[in-house]
Order: structure tokens, then sequence, then C-alpha cells
């Protein structure tokens, strides 16, 4: 268990970048938190695996440092960073038991047979394969051999940190639940600092203490969960998180009002003079629907989910999304939108601006 | 439901019949029969019965040849095997260097049998040859043509030099199918090196070098052209294997009817090794399937 500090980091798959496009993990510095569970949640291709394996130590970085609790390990193999980490697609060991799959770590750092003995029955438990232990692991189906890919990432309790690459991949919808919630237990008892990629927000979301957004080989946003849903700090966290994500207007500031195409939008927050690429944000849950005031929209759609209703509108060319309560009546004449005044963010340049409260 | 019966799709397979006949079965028909009969001239045969099959077992001369044919297979088995996996674990995985490695190693495969009996013919000797010569100057007594063990070593390293290639080649394509995940956990997991050889690489080049082991043992079996042009299966008998000592006795000595029957003995031992392989291998792979 360790804090683990990147400084300065960055990597480029190039031998001589030349510019910042050719980084795939742009410059970071970051610590995180001994103990702590992350996750690490962008599209795929914006680095997520690339800053996973070079913690791991599986990747050497182009510039910078990485300390566990401390120490400079940017230079030590892999070995000796006391690390487990589990891949996107199941790596089992076809010639072993499961038995043996699930020791294979602890042998290796030279246990005590007693202890792996035990630990290896515990961590079946864990995954749910006591019955199966003592079968080749080769022609096992895919998630049986996740959860074994999983379990020898769990056998070792001396790790520094568990690293999880999209580990839920290839698993059933219903045993996704139930693993995750098992890694989380995992972390309530022992403590382990975790950090978990993936695409998947709410995996993201369940999993994690705090939530590191990726967006092209940049972090964006570290927050809480709840941060990342009403502060989004950066155009693309607004994107990325949520169902569907936040409507985003070209708008013009000036104090507490947004100008849009002649249509004044009162804000909640203040703002001095602001340049580059101005918008607003607002959740679709903070977006309504009205008969009288507002912007004009075009509606195209209305989807019901079930729990609540998604109206597809358009204005002028941009979509704009409105969530509405499943009993709410949308009226033929309800073709304005309004936003709730408190929940505006204002960006520019796709980044959050702090306003004042007016 | 009721099938369609129509027979005449059977005169389709007619012209496959007609090839295999006359390039396969009739000639090993005529081996049959020669095997089985005497002649002494004029084409007159005489019913021979087993008698060319007893004698042919009570022969010192076939034991002998089938003794250094065993060996000689053994030895450049157990050479060229574990040397093609090591060849393959040490070659660059991509790039410019990965494609120069594989032509050059095809290079060796590429070479007409006899070219390479001719090449090592003149390497290994002593008077024009860069290794006979250098290995004389070296004080290290070397003549392929008088000396048993050197015969021997040149006709074994020959075998290495020709094929070893193959080997390493098929262990190659086998390696280069691990995904890149399963180093990068074995490292997690903090396996040795060995472990790595012997629970990632091993498990998943096996099903390939049982089939390079089985071509290696085939060929090296049958092995006729090399040595004959090296040594001639000399000196004396010591290089005479099966298939140069079955010329000796079909051509040298025009022995047919013996020769017949060494020839089906020859096939048939072949057939029983290749189907021993065959039901091991297949064995392996329903292992691999349960």
């Amino acid at each position: 268990m360790a804090k683990i500090t990147l400084d300065n980091l960055a990597h480029s798959y190039l031998r001589n970048p030349k510019s910042e496009d050719d980084f795939a993990l742009k410059e970071l510095n970051h610590d995180w938190a001994d103990g702590e569970a992350y996750a690490l949640l962008g599209s795929s291709g914006c680095g997520k695996s690339t800053l996973l394996n070079i913690i791991s130590g599986l990747l050497h970085p182009s510039q910078g440092r990485i300390l566990f609790d401390g120490k400079d390990v940017t230079n030590a193999p892999t070995t000796e960073r006391n690390i487990a980490q589990v891949f996107q697609f199941p790596v089992v060991y076809d010639t072993m038991t499961v038995r043996e799959n699930l020791a294979f770590p602890l042998k290796n750092r030279g246990a005590d047979a007693a202890y792996v003995a035990a630990r290896v029955q515990e961590i079946a438990g864990m995954i749910g394969m006591e019955a199966t232990l003592d079968r080749k692991a080769r022609g096992l189906t895919a998630d049986a051999k996740q959860k074994i890919s999983l379990g020898r990432g769990m056998v070792r309790e001396d790790v520094n940190a568990l690293l999880f690459d999209e580990p839920l991949t290839v698993i059933d919808p219903h045993m996704k639940w139930e693993l995750r919630t098992q890694l989380k237990s995992l972390h309530h008892s022992f403590g382990h600092t975790m950090i978990y990629v993936t695409h998947d927000q709410t995996e993201a979301l369940t999993f994690a203490d705090k939530v590191v957004v990726m967006y092209d080989g940049r972090v964006v946003q570290i927050g809480t969960p709840e941060e990342l849903f009403e502060r989004p700090a950066h155009t693309f966290v607004g994107y990325f998180i949520g169902s569907p994500g936040m409507n985003l207007l070209p708008a013009e500031i000036a104090g507490t009002t947004a100008r849009i195409d002649g249509v004044n939008i009162p804000m909640a927050s203040g703002y001095g003079p602001l340049s580059g690429k101005l918008e607003i944000g607002v959740r679709p849950e903070f977006t309504r629907l009205s008969a009288t005031e507002g912007l004009p929209v075009r509606i195209r759609r209305i989807e019901d989910v079930g729990r609540h209703k998604i109206v597809r509108a358009d204005f002028q060319g941009t979509e704009i999304n409105i969530i509405a309560e499943e009993g709410a009546s949308i009226g033929a004449d309800m073709t304005k939108v309004t936003f709730d005044a408190a929940q505006i963010n204002v960006y520019a340049n796709d980044w959050r601006v702090q306003g004042e409260a007016a | 439901m009721e099938k369609t019966v129509n027979q005449k799709a059977w005169f389709l397979v007619l012209p496959v019949l007609f090839l295999v006949a006359f390039s396969a079965v009739l000639p090993l028909m005529t081996v049959v029969n020669y095997a089985f009969q005497d002649t002494f001239g004029n084409n007159q045969f005489f019913w021979a019965g087993l008698s060319w099959f007893s004698d042919l077992l009570h022969s010192d001369r076939m034991w002998s040849a089938l003794g250094r044919q065993m060996v000689f297979s053994i030895i450049i088995l157990a050479i060229e095997v574990p040397l093609g996996i090591f060849v393959a674990l040490n070659m660059p995985k991509k790039g410019f260097w990965a494609s120069f490695c594989l032509v050059t190693m095809s290079l060796p495969l590429l070479i007409p049998w006899n070219v390479v009996g001719t090449i090592w013919q003149i390497f290994g000797r002593v008077d024009i040859g860069l290794l006979g010569y250098t290995l004389d100057k070296l004080g290290i007594p070397y003549n392929y043509t008088q000396e048993f063990y050197a015969a021997w070593a040149t006709v074994i390293v020959m075998d290495v030099w020709h094929w070893t290639s193959l080997v390493a080649l098929l262990a190659y394509a086998g390696l280069q199918s691990i995904p890149d995940a399963y180093y990068q956990a074995a490292k997690i997991d903090q396996a040795s090196r060995w472990k790595v050889f012997r629970f990632i690489e091993l498990p998943k080049i096996m099903g390939v070098m049982m089939i390079a082991i089985l071509l290696r043992f085939m060929d090296s079996f049958m092995i006729y052209t090399e040595p004959f042009v090296v040594t001639g299966g000399g000196p004396g008998n010591s290089t005479t294997f099966l298939s140069i000592d079955l010329v000796k006795m079909a051509l040298g000595q025009f022995d047919l009817g013996p020769a017949a029957a060494f020839s089906l003995m020859y096939f048939l031992v072949i057939m029983l090794i290749s189907w021993v392989f065959y039901t091991i291998m297949t064995n392996l792979e329903k292992r691999e399937g349960a």
C-alpha cells in the first residue's frame, strides 16, 4: 500500500515527439492517495491504459518520474514495484489448474505453502470458483477465465496498488455487478490503493471514491461523482458523464445574463468580461420545456425510457436534450426551453469559468 | 423427408481415382508383386511366398541400417527441436531485423538437397574446403571419407544446418500468436523467465512443435540425397541409412525381391510411427477442447 506520485509525467509512443500532439499522455502531476479507490474514465484511446502501464512499469515514460511513497521507482522493473494488474482480456495459464493459477503470484514470491493454500481458498470464495478449483484453466468460459485473472490480481495482500484495465468488459452484466461489489468490499477490508480504468460511466461512478476523467491524453477533472455531475470542469466531462450528456450552447456572456440569438437567459452567478469560445452548459435534468418563455426550439422526438422522458429538441442545428417527468404532459405549444438559473455553467474555450454569486 | 438419390455423383470421383491409381496404387502394387516373387530373367517369375521377408528379418545388414537410422533421427531431433525453439525465442519480434532473420533462415530450406550435399562435401574437404582445411590446420584430425566420427559429425551438422530453420520458423509462428497481455501478466505475477517459457510459451507452441517433430522425423527417417552426396554411405557402412541401403540393394545389386520386401516394411514402419504421432496429437487437441 502506497501513495503514488506522478511528477511531470508524460509519454509518447514516438521516439522523437515534436509537438504536444505527439504525446499519448500529456504532462501530468498527480498524487494517488494511499488506500483510495480511483476510477480512470475516458473514451477509447485517451491515454488511460498508457497511464496504467506506466504506473505498473510495463511502459517507461518519455519524461517525468513516478514515486511510491516518495521513493523514485521510474526505472524500477515491474517485479520490484509489487503491483497487481488485471487486463481487459483474460490471461490464464492454460496448463495449470484454477488453484495453481491463483497460487502462481504467491509462489513466485516464495510464500509459505500453508498460507498460499488458505489464501487461494479465500480468493476462490470471493470469485465464486471453489467448485472448479481443481479443473484445468484451459477450456473454461471467458468470464470464468476473467474471474481467475481478477483472483490472481487480488491474491497478494501486500501489493502497493491494484490496477484494473477495463476488467469487466467480457463479463456478463449480472456478474459485473457482483464482481464490482466484491472489488468494493475488498477495498473496504484491505484498503489497497486501487485504480480502475473504464469507459463506462456507471462502472466508474459506482466503484470509485474519486473519478479521474481523461480526454485526449490529459486529465480534465478529478472529483467525486457529484462534482462531476454538477460542475463539470470541461465540456468533455459534461458531455461524457450523464445520459444524455450536458447541453452546450454558444452564448454571449454579460454579467448574470447569457444571450443567445437575442434571447436573454438569467444565471445565478455573474461573470466578468470573457474572451474565446464562450458556451453555456446545462444538464438535461435542469432544462424545462415551456410554452411562454425561453429559447424557441423544434422538438424532434420524445423517448420514453420508463422512469422519465427524454425530449430531443433542436435549436438552430444544436441538439438540446430535456429530461421531463414521466407523468408530465407535453403540449403541442410547448416549443420553448428554459434553464434552471443555478445550474448553468459557463465555459470559455471548453474550460469552466468560476462565476461569482450575484 | 425423402432425400434425392443420385448415384451419378460418383462419376465426379473418377478422375481422382484414376490419378491416384496411376501415381500411387499401381507402382505400389508392382513393388508388392516383386516382394512375393523371384525371377531369373526373361520376365519369368516364381512364387517366393514370405521368404524375402523372413530373410530380411534375419539380415544383420538391415538391422544395423535400421539402428543407424534410428540413432541418426533421434540425434537430429534432439538437436534441432531445442535449438529451433531457442533460435525462435531470440529472434526479433517485429521490424526490419525480424524480416531479415526470416529471409536469412529460409535460405537453407530453398537449396536443392543434392546441392546441400555438394556444399558440405566441398566445405569439409581437407584440401580445398574451408571447414576441412581449417580443422586440419588446427591439428584436429578430420576426414569424413575415412573416419567414422568425422563422417557422422558432418552428416549431422549438415542436417542441422539444413533443417533447424524449419523448426525455428514454425516455433516463431507459434510464439507470434501469443498476445502481449500474457507477457505483461507474467511480469505482474513476477514470473521468472523460465516460468514464462514453461507456462506461457511452451503450451502455446506445443501443437505446432508436434507437427515440426513429425515432419522432421519422417524426413530424417527417409534421408537419402545429402549423405549419399557427401559420404556415399561410408566410410564402410557407417553412414549407410535405410534408404541408401535400399537403393544399393535395388539398383546396385539388382536384388529386386528383397528390395521390394525392404521398401514395404520401410513404408509400414513410417506409417506406424506417423499414426502414433497423429494419435498423440489429436488427443492433445481433444484435451485442449475439454
